[in-house]
C-alpha cells in the first residue's frame, strides 16, 4: 500500500491552491493511496530502453506572419471577470503583510487593490 | 399535433435533411418539434443545462426563408442546413452560457465560438442548447456534474455514461438528432454504448479542439454523437478539417483541395465482406459482464457470416493502459485547470476569515468552485508531477504510451479494424460507483487505448442485455476514420436486418415514465 499521509495531501493542496478541510485531507489521502497503488504498476512495463511519448502524433512548429489579427476589446475580455475596474482585472493583494516590509515594496492599505 | 412531433423527432438526421430539401417539412417545424420534446421530457432526463429556443428558431426561420426563395443561395445550403443539434457544455459558444458542468464557470459567457461551433453555424444547423456533463469532463456517469446527474432514457434510475452523458441522452431521448461531444478517455463512446447510440472519437487532430475547454490536451478530441452511423459520419464531415487556431490540428496537406474524407460514403458501404477484423485479446474476459460478452460474440458471428475475416490480435501493453491514463490525464488536467484562479473568469469566493491575499482567495475560490472528482484529479496530477515521483509515474506512463502505439501498429498489420466491447458493463444504477473512484475509472478500460495512441474509434449499438444497450467498439489506424464508419455501418445494417428495426426504436416512451 502506497504511503500517502494527510500531511502529503496538505502539501499537494497548497501547491494546487485548493483550500481543504481536515476531513477532506483525510479522505483524499486514503483515496489517493488506493489509486496510486493501482496505477503505479506502469513501472513494471516501462523498461529503460523504451522511449517516452508525450503526444499521439508527431508535432511540428507552426508559424504565421506577425500580423495583428482579431483581438478582444477590454470590455469583451472583462465581461465575465469576477471583478474589474478601469478596463483592468481587479485582483486581491498580491503581497501579504509579511512580504511587503522592504523599502522597495509598493505601499498599500491592505485588502483588495 | 403530438403525433406529428413524435414522428418528426424519431427520424434520422439524414431523413430530416431529405425532408427539408424536398420541402415536406420546414426547419421551424422540425426545431419546434425538438423544443417541444425537450419541454416534455427533459425535467426527467436533465440532458440540457441551457436551452436556446429563440436562437434555434431564428436560425431555422432563416434557413426556411433561404430555401423558399430558391436560386443559388438555396442550392448552396449545406445538406444538414436546418437540422438541429445540441452541444456539450464543454465547448464554448458565443451568446449561450458555457459552464463545463462546474460551479467555477456558472454564468460565464464565452466571448468567442469554438471552431466546431463556427462550422455548425456556417452549415446553418439550429443549436438547441448545451448538454450536461461530468464537471470539466471528469467522470463516466455524468454524476459529477455540479448541476445534477443526467438520467438514461432506457432506465431513468441508471447512468447515461460520461462524461458526455447529456449529449448521448439527448440523442437517445429524441431531444436532438445530433450532438457534439468530447472524448478524452471514452467520453463520447462509453455514453454511446450505454444509451444505445452512436459516438465517434476522431483521429487526434482531425477535428479542431479550439474552444473545447481543455482537460488533458494530448488526449482530448471533439466528435459526433448520433443515433445512426450515417448521421455520425455526416456530422463528422461538418466539423473535420485543419484549423490554424489549433496547433495540434492535422496539417492542411492532409486535406487535398480542402476536402475532408467522405465518411458518410464509408458509412453507406454497409458490407463487411473482405474486412479483416482483429479481436483484441486483452479487451474481453475478466471484468466484462456476461451479457456484454454475449452480444459481442454475436456481433463477431454476424460479421463473420457476412464475409468478414476475424483474427485475434495480442496487445499486451493494454493491461497497463488504465494506469498510464490515470497518470497522464490528471497530470495534464492539473496544469490545464490552473487557469481557474478567480481573477479572469467565473467565480471568485473570498475566504471566510484572514487576510485577502490572492493566494488565499485562489484557494477558497478553487475549494468552492471545484467538485470532489476535479479536486481528486488535480491533487493526483500534482502528485504524479512532483519532484521525486515524476520519472517513476509520469515518465513511466509516457513509456507505456509508446508500447501501446507499438501494439496497435502490430495489430493493424494483421487487421483493417479492431473490435471490442465499448464498455465492460451496461448502464449501472445512479450512485452505485460514486464513492469508489477506482471502480468508476474501470468503465474506460476499453476506450482509453485509442486516446493514448491518438487513433479513431466508434461505438455502435450491439443489442441489449437485460433490456439495456451494449456497445461495440471499432478502432482504426490514425487518419483512417473512414474505416470505423465502414465497419460500424456494416454491423448496424446486419443487426437492423436481424431485429427488423434499429435498436433505438425500443427506447421507452418517456412521457409515461415521467408520470
Amino acid at each position: 500500500m502506497s504511503e500517502i499521509s494527510r500531511a502529503d495531501v496538505e502539501h499537494l493542496a497548497t501547491l494546487a491552491h485548493i483550500a481543504m478541510t481536515d476531513a477532506e485531507l483525510e479522505k483524499m489521502a486514503s483515496e489517493l493511496a488506493v489509486i496510486v497503488d493501482s496505477v503505479k504498476r506502469v513501472q513494471e512495463a516501462a523498461g529503460e530502453d523504451v522511449p517516452a511519448t508525450s503526444h499521439p502524433l508527431p508535432l511540428t512548429n507552426v508559424f504565421r506572419e506577425d500580423i495583428v489579427g482579431h483581438v478582444f476589446t477590454a470590455e469583451e475580455s472583462l465581461a465575465s471577470a469576477p471583478d474589474a475596474e478601469d478596463s483592468r482585472f481587479k485582483v486581491p493583494a498580491i503581497l501579504s503583510e509579511d512580504h511587503d516590509a522592504g523599502p522597495s515594496s509598493v505601499p498599500h492599505e491592505g485588502g483588495e487593490r | 399535433m403530438t403525433h406529428t412531433t413524435d414522428a418528426l423527432v424519431r427520424l434520422t438526421a439524414a431523413e430530416m435533411a431529405a425532408k427539408l430539401r424536398a420541402g415536406d417539412i420546414t426547419s421551424v417545424e422540425l426545431t419546434q418539434a425538438h423544443l417541444d420534446r425537450i419541454a416534455a421530457v427533459d425535467d426527467t432526463i436533465n440532458a440540457f443545462l441551457h436551452v436556446a429556443a429563440d436562437e434555434a428558431l431564428e436560425t431555422a426561420a432563416a434557413v426556411d426563408t433561404t430555401r423558399a426563395a430558391g436560386g443559388a443561395a438555396a442550392e448552396s445550403l449545406h445538406p444538414l442546413a436546418g437540422v438541429p443539434i445540441a452541444i456539450k457544455d464543454l465547448i464554448v459558444t458565443k451568446g449561450q452560457p458555457t459552464t463545463a458542468g462546474s460551479k467555477m464557470l456558472q454564468g460565464w459567457m464565452s466571448p468567442y465560438d469554438a471552431t466546431v461551433v463556427e462550422k455548425v453555424r456556417a452549415a446553418r444547423m439550429p443549436i438547441l442548447g448545451k448538454t450536461n456533463l461530468d464537471e470539466f469532463a471528469m467522470g463516466s456517469s455524468t454524476e459529477h456534474s455540479a448541476y445534477g446527474p443526467t438520467r438514461n432514457p432506457w432506465d431513468i434510475t441508471r447512468i447515461p455514461g460520461g462524461s458526455g452523458g447529456g449529449s448521448a441522452a439527448a440523442v437517445a431521448a429524441f431531444e436532438a438528432p445530433l450532438a457534439l461531444g468530447t472524448d478524452t478517455g471514452g467520453s463520447i463512446r462509453q455514453p454511446g454504448a450505454v444509451t444505445g447510440t452512436v459516438g465517434t472519437k476522431p483521429t487526434y487532430g482531425g477535428v479542431s479542439r479550439y474552444g473545447a475547454i481543455a482537460m488533458a490536451s494530448s488526449l482530448d478530441q471533439i466528435g459526433p454523437v448520433a443515433r445512426t452511423v450515417e448521421d455520425a459520419a455526416l456530422l463528422h464531415e461538418v466539423i473535420a478539417g485543419h484549423d490554424k487556431k489549433d496547433s495540434t490540428s492535422l496539417p492542411e496537406t492532409e486535406y487535398p483541395e480542402g476536402e475532408v474524407p467522405a465518411f458518410s460514403a464509408a458509412a453507406s458501404t454497409k458490407t463487411a465482406k473482405g474486412l479483416r477484423i482483429g479481436v483484441i485479446k486483452q479487451l474481453q474476459g475478466e471484468g466484462y459482464q456476461s451479457g456484454v460478452l454475449a452480444r459481442f460474440h454475436e456481433a463477431l458471428d454476424q460479421l463473420q457470416g457476412a464475409g468478414a475475416e476475424i483474427v485475434e490480435v495480442d496487445c499486451p501493453s493494454f493491461d497497463y493502459a488504465l494506469g498510464a491514463y490515470y497518470l497522464i490525464m490528471p497530470s495534464e488536467a492539473s496544469s490545464n485547470l490552473a487557469r481557474y484562479d478567480g481573477v479572469r473568469y467565473g467565480t471568485r469566493v473570498l475566504p471566510e476569515e484572514g487576510p485577502l491575499t490572492i493566494e488565499r482567495v485562489m484557494g477558497s475560490t478553487r475549494a468552492a468552485g471545484f467538485g470532489e472528482e476535479v479536486k481528486r484529479r488535480i491533487i493526483l496530477g500534482t502528485y504524479a508531477l512532483s519532484a521525486g515521483y515524476y520519472d517513476a509515474y509520469y515518465g513511466s506512463a509516457q513509456k507505456i504510451r509508446t508500447l501501446i502505439q507499438q501494439d496497435f501498429a502490430a495489430a493493424f498489420e494483421q487487421a483493417d479494424v479492431l473490435i471490442s466491447p465499448t464498455s465492460p458493463t451496461v448502464a449501472f444504477p445512479l450512485g452505485e460507483k460514486l464513492d469508489d473512484p477506482l471502480a468508476m475509472y474501470l468503465n474506460d478500460v476499453a476506450t482509453i487505448p485509442a486516446n493514448l495512441a491518438g487513433i479513431p474509434g466508434i461505438s455502435v449499438p450491439g443489442g441489449l442485455s437485460d433490456g439495456l444497450p451494449v456497445g461495440i467498439q471499432f478502432l482504426a489506424p490514425a487518419k483512417q476514420d473512414a474505416r470505423v464508419y465502414h465497419a460500424a455501418g456494416a454491423l448496424e445494417q446486419l443487426l437492423n436486418d436481424t431485429y427488423d428495426a434499429p435498436l433505438w426504436a425500443q427506447i421507452p416512451a418517456l412521457e409515461e415514465v415521467a408520470r
